[in-house]
Order: C-alpha cells, then sequence, then structure tokens
C-alpha cells in the first residue's frame, strides 16, 4: 500500500468558549491531539479606545480606561492620570497618592483572584471561583463605597482622585487585610499541592527569560521566568518609593510558576496596602490648581471664581501644554503604558495604549507548539488575557 | 521534605483529602450568598445608579438648563434645550437621557451647579423594551419626586467629602 498524506485537522476554538476568557478566536491546526499552529484572531470587541480618546477631554477619557482591562480598572486611571501629570506638572499631594496606591494594590488583587480562580477553573477545579468571588465582592464594595460604582471607577483623575473616602472605609480595608491571608490560604489548600492541578499546570508552556524578553513580556509572566522586574521598583509613581515589599520570583516560567507569583503578590499587595494605612495622611486628594481639577462643591457654591473654574472644567476641560510622554505603571498584568501626545488643546492628540496583553497574547503560539488541546486552556488561562485591553 | 516523608503523603492522597475537608468544612459554614430579590446587600451613599431630576422643596425644578451635563457627558447621553418660560425664567423644554448610552460615570451630578441631575440609589430599573430607556424630563422628574428623601439624605451624607 502506498503511503498516504493525511492532511493536519484545523480546530476552531471560541469565541464562545467559556475558556477562551472572552471573545479570543483562535484557529488551533491539530496534528492529532498536538497543537501545530494555534492562531489568535482577535479584534471582536474592538470600540476604537485611541480614536475616541482624541474627542474628549483629558477628565472625559479617563472612563474609557476603565473599559480596557475591565477585571482591574483602578490601574489603566492610573497610567493615564500619570501621563497627563506629567504633561501638565501637576502635583499629586500626598494623600491623593496615598489613596491612589490603595486603590491600586486593591485592584491588584482583584485582578490576581479572578485570575487564579478563573485558571483553576479552566483546568478544572470549580471550588476556588465561588470562594474567589466572595472576596471579589468585597472589594469591589470598597470601590463602591470610595466612589460609586463596583468596577468601572472612574475614581483616578489626572491631578488627584474624584472624592476624598471617609477614616470608616479606610479602617475597614485595614480589617480586610487581616483576614485576607486566611483566604488565600485556603486557595493555596485546594490548589498549590493538588496533583491535579499541578499534572495540568507544571512543566506546561514554559518559556525562558530569553524568550520572555524577546516576546515582550512583563508583570507577572515574566517574573514567573527568574527576573524580577517590577516597575513599581524600577520607576517608583506616586508613593511606592516609599513602600516596603518585595518582587516575588520564580524559575521555571510555565504555567505552574505563573500562578505562584500571582499567589505571592497578593502577599506583597496587602503589605502595601497595609503600609498605605498606617501612613495616609489628612489633608486634600487633588491638586489645589483650579485650573487642573474642580474646586469642591461647597466652594463653588460660595465662590463666583471658583465656580467660573468649575463652568470651564466641565465644558472645556483643561489645556495641557504641547509634548509627549510615554508613562507606565504596573498593572496586575504587566507593564500598561499610555503614550499621550498633547497639541496644547484640550484634547489629546494621540493616546497609544501599550497593553500587557496583547504582548502575551502573541507568544500563544511559541508556548503551545507540542502540546495537547487541553494544554492551550491551561495556557490562555496562565497568561491572563483580558480582552478588553487586548482589542482596546 | 524526604522523599519517605513525600511518598507517604503521595500514597495517602494527602493533598486531596485535606483540600476536600476544607470544602467539607466550608459547607457547614455559614452562607453567604443572599436571597435577591427578597434580601439585597448594602449600598453606599455615592453609589451611581438610576438618574433623577430634583426639585427645590417649593416644588420648583432645580434645573435651569446651564447645560453642564450635556457637555461633560462622555457618552453623548444627555440631550438638552431650553427656552426662557413665561415668567422669564429659564428652564429646559426637553432633558432626555438615553439610558442605553449613559456609562454611569457619574460627571454628570459632578458637573451640575444646583445637584438637580443625580445618580440615584436605584439598579432595578430594567425593562421589557429598548424605547423605555430613553428617558424624556417627565421620567426622570418622576423618579426624583419618588426617590427625594433617600437622594437628600445621600448627598448630605456625601458633602463633606466632594
Amino acid at each position: 500500500m502506498s503511503e498516504q498524506q493525511i492532511k493536519n485537522f484545523t480546530l476552531n476554538f471560541g469565541p464562545q468558549h467559556p475558556a477562551a476568557h472572552g471573545v479570543l478566536r483562535l484557529v488551533l491546526e491539530m496534528d492529532g491531539e498536538v497543537i501545530d499552529r494555534s492562531d489568535p484572531h482577535i479584534g471582536l470587541l474592538h470600540r476604537g479606545t485611541e480614536k475616541l480618546i482624541e474627542h474628549k477631554t483629558y477628565m472625559q477619557a479617563v472612563p474609557y480606561f476603565d473599559r480596557l482591562d475591565y477585571v482591574a480598572p483602578q490601574n489603566q486611571e492610573h497610567a493615564f492620570a500619570i501621563a497627563v501629570e506629567k504633561l501638565a506638572g501637576m502635583e499629586v499631594p500626598p494623600r491623593g497618592q496615598y489613596i491612589r496606591v490603595i486603590y491600586a494594590e486593591l485592584g491588584r488583587l482583584l485582578n490576581h483572584i479572578f485570575n487564579i480562580c478563573a485558571y483553576a477553573m479552566d483546568v478544572g477545579a470549580m471550588t476556588p471561583m465561588l470562594w474567589g468571588f466572595e472576596e471579589r465582592e468585597k472589594l469591589m464594595e470598597f470601590c463602591e463605597r470610595a466612589c460609586g460604582a463596583r468596577l468601572h471607577m472612574g475614581y483616578f483623575r489626572p491631578g488627584g482622585v474624584a472624592m476624598d473616602i471617609s477614616q470608616r472605609l479606610i479602617d475597614d480595608i485595614g480589617e480586610w487585610c487581616e483576614n485576607y491571608p486566611k483566604f488565600i490560604a485556603d486557595l493555596e489548600t485546594l490548589l498549590t499541592e493538588n496533583r491535579i492541578f499541578k499534572q495540568r499546570t507544571v512543566d506546561i508552556g514554559a518559556i525562558t527569560q530569553e524568550q520572555a524578553l524577546d516576546w515582550g513580556f512583563s508583570g507577572p509572566n515574566l517574573r514567573a521566568t527568574g527576573l524580577a522586574w517590577d516597575i513599581r521598583k524600577s520607576q517608583p509613581y506616586d508613593v511606592y518609593d516609599k513602600m516596603d515589599f518585595d518582587i516575588p520570583v520564580t524559575k521555571h516560567g510555565d504555567c505552574y510558576d505563573r500562578y505562584l507569583v500571582r499567589v505571592y503578590e497578593m502577599y506583597e499587595s496587602l503589605k502595601i496596602v497595609k503600609q498605605c494605612i498606617e501612613r495616609i495622611p489628612p489633608g486634600p486628594v487633588a491638586c489645589d490648581d483650579h485650573k487642573f481639577a474642580p474646586p469642591s462643591r461647597a466652594n463653588m457654591k460660595q465662590s463666583m471664581e471658583a465656580l467660573i473654574h468649575h463652568f470651564k472644567l466641565y465644558t472645556e476641560g483643561y489645556h495641557v501644554p504641547a509634548g509627549e510622554t510615554y508613562s507606565v505603571v504596573e498593572a496586575p498584568k504587566g507593564e500598561f503604558g499610555v503614550f499621550l501626545i498633547s497639541d496644547g488643546s484640550n484634547k489629546p492628540y494621540r493616546c497609544k495604549i501599550r497593553a500587557p496583553g496583547f504582548a502575551h497574547l502573541q507568544a500563544l503560539d511559541m508556548l503551545s507548539q507540542g502540546h495537547m488541546l487541553a494544554d492551550v486552556v491551561a495556557n490562555i488561562g496562565s497568561l491572563d488575557i483580558v480582552f478588553g485591553e487586548i482589542d482596546r | 521534605m524526604g522523599v519517605i516523608d513525600r511518598g507517604i503523603r503521595s500514597i495517602f492522597l494527602a493533598e486531596l483529602v485535606s483540600g476536600m475537608a476544607l470544602t467539607l468544612r466550608y459547607f457547614f459554614r455559614q452562607k453567604v450568598t443572599l436571597n435577591y430579590p427578597y434580601e439585597k446587600g448594602p449600598l453606599s451613599p455615592r453609589f451611581r445608579g438610576e438618574h433623577a431630576l430634583r426639585r427645590y422643596p417649593n416644588g420648583e425644578e432645580r434645573c435651569f438648563a446651564c447645560k453642564l451635563c450635556e457637555a461633560v457627558c462622555p457618552a453623548q447621553a444627555i440631550t438638552i434645550e431650553a427656552e426662557p418660560r413665561d415668567d422669564g425664567s429659564r428652564r429646559t423644554t426637553r432633558y432626555d437621557i438615553d439610558m442605553v448610552k449613559c456609562i454611569y460615570c457619574g460627571f454628570c451630578q459632578e458637573a451640575c451647579p444646583v445637584d438637580a441631575i443625580v445618580e440615584g440609589p436605584n439598579f432595578e430599573f430594567a425593562t421589557e423594551t429598548r424605547e423605555e430607556l430613553l428617558y424624556d424630563k417627565e421620567k426622570l422628574l418622576t423618579n426624583g419626586d419618588r426617590w427625594e428623601t433617600e437622594l437628600a439624605a445621600r448627598l448630605e451624607m456625601t458633602a463633606p467629602y466632594r
């Protein structure tokens, strides 16, 4: 009998697949059950955020950043706020900086809880998801008490934050921080040593440090390969330079290590939140230059000048001096950057968003080659992909 | 952890058993779920829900059509038209909010200089048709009248922080 050529089977994965984390469409070329090539098709959640921002004033652009990575909206706003502050030369008062760091870290916890639990569910563990959402609910209540929205906060503004928070809320966050390690311990009991979880993740999608750097990795995915790179340490913004925390790293760069890095990062985030709560000073929360930040409501109703500032800010917005900046924050998923060009008007001339998930998704093909179909799911879960920021 | 220790743990499924024991303990704990809609979670006075147009205590509507909310709305969900009324005061003839476009960012209530447009505590305003979510002035004023006591209390509670 003559030799027969067998054609590879092409499998469509997603975009309605629950393990596709949103709207990822993967076209998989399969050699039996082994992946030959995985080709991510993106753009199903494209909303033209960057273009829309060019037509909004600097203040109006803030809610658009919430809707990028909708699992941890605070950190995106943070990057934009810092970019505008750099261009306009605004000074954020200490209390504003501390509040922003507290909420940025709560955002990191929100993200890591969601990622670990969703990832565990992708590889077959149902329970962490149910427990994790209870903790996320508590965190979202803190968000709601600060600004009125559970998820899309719209709270970090260029120049500070929108509203002050009460001492009671700060105390409640502190109390939650005391109890939270108990939850991480429970989570680890279920996952860290579990043989099913380990069989699905250890040595799956391993990546070396050089490869990770070549593919543009950042955040926990890069730290899982052993490189202690964290923008909060290397280019501290707000009050991160006053905080005492460590950068957890692991060595192997596989799915299991990416999980471990996220677990350890939650402890570090808690440390930062606790330090902020201890040290948070009283005072204003937004910059006192009313050309940039609106005056308080009581002031606005009393003083004619404040009312004029209020009207100017909420109609025309503020003019940012011409220039360009690239500012980055350590978002939970990695390096989130905003490249902002101002032409001196009240709207950004260009706003390029650097989403960490985009770079991570590019490596999916390399990570999945030679693995089984089920391992693609573990890879997607461990890379922490959210489509809001990839499709923008 | 030595090789023997690890071997024993592995044979006796130690990590699986301890995981199951933990889930069993959770089974007997107090439930955290709420029986919605009969039970509801707490809401803070800052919650940004359904919009309402408020009135002054004498029944006069607060909004005088400065159109700050229309200007600041990032989703351009608000449409206002205004004319002088018979008594010469400036009032809106049309105040529409497209609740389908609205992103609940709260900029309108921040911008309003007279606390006329506010986002209230109500989040249960789902409708069966899309048209019902195109709110007009009448609907918004009705909302204001219905929620006024709570709206006033919320404004008073948040005032020191705004």
